[in-house]
């Protein structure tokens, strides 16, 4: 609760207190994503092309889901909701699909066994990610002073 | 990759993010402890990675993926400076717990590390 002016319109700021770390892990989990999908890329992308094509989708929405959560501003934060839904949507069908449809995915990816091989953060970090930003959602002005006695940091 | 010199730096960067993490939380701003900590799990990857270029040469080479191992590799040793200059910029607790974040991360990347290197048989 240092830096932040209240913006009246973007509503409260998202890269503040808890946020931070949110936004840390989400940028964690980026580059992993990122990593793993290079590699797979350099690697032998004939091998298994479905996946491999998921690894790099998932890393760009990590990439662009840690900037909207960072940025402020209305429209950013709905490129956060977006990106979040996306990946609790990828984690759940990739999941699933993985489970009952293994020829498709050979290979892992981030989403593979709801995100087993990463400790379960890609299926947890969407929920905590929604829960973030309901709580930093925008209300309108009149609602301001009531916010501000209920988002301690 | 040398076993023992693995073992150790999981060891450490462990250590160091378990304490940053609990310090964090019980409301900590980055400190010379946490923050040298951080910079220790740096260090040791760099160590890692002069090994690591070394090794080959005397016959200990990885049994797993070598591109996979380096993408691990480099993509590690950019957390610690990366926390460590978040902690500097933000000086709030959640710094400390991001710098714990880090260590953690490493600690997990050099156990994939290891497992490519010494258990994988590609």
């Amino acid at each position: 609760m240092t830096t932040t002016t209240p913006s009246r319109p973007t509503g409260p700021s998202r890269s503040t207190g808890v946020g931070r770390v949110l936004i840390a892990v989400y940028g964690l989990l980026a580059l992993a994503a990122t990593g793993r999908s290079v590699f797979q890329l350099l690697d032998d992308f004939d091998k298994a092309p479905v996946a491999y094509s998921l690894s790099a989708l998932a890393a760009v929405v990590y990439i662009v889901a840690t900037v909207a959560l960072i940025a402020p501003g209305a429209v950013w934060y709905r490129v956060a909701w977006i990106t979040i839904s996306f990946e609790l949507l990828g984690v759940l069908v990739v999941g699933l699909l993985s489970i009952f449809d293994p020829i498709l995915f050979p290979a892992k990816t981030v989403w593979s066994g709801f995100g087993a091989g990463y400790g379960y953060v890609p299926l947890v970090l969407p929920v905590l990610g929604m829960l973030w930003l309901y709580s930093r959602r925008p209300r309108p002005a009149a609602e301001l002073p009531v916010e501000a006695q209920s988002t301690g940091a | 990759m040398i076993e023992w010199f693995a073992y150790a730096q999981i060891a450490v960067a462990l250590a160091a993010g378990l304490l940053a993490v609990a310090l964090g939380l019980i409301g900590r701003r980055p400190a010379d402890l946490t923050m040298g900590a951080t910079a220790l799990v740096g260090v040791l990857l760099v160590v890692q990675i002069v090994i690591s270029l070394l090794a080959p040469a005397f016959g200990n080479t990885a049994t797993g993926s070598a591109l996979e191992f380096w993408v691990y590799l480099v993509s590690a040793v950019l957390l610690p400076p990366l926390a460590i200059v978040w902690g500097l910029v933000d000086r709030t607790r959640w710094s400390t717990v991001v710098l714990g974040v880090a260590s953690l991360a490493v600690a997990v990347m050099v156990y994939r590390m290891y497992q490519i290197w010494f258990v994988q048989v590609a």
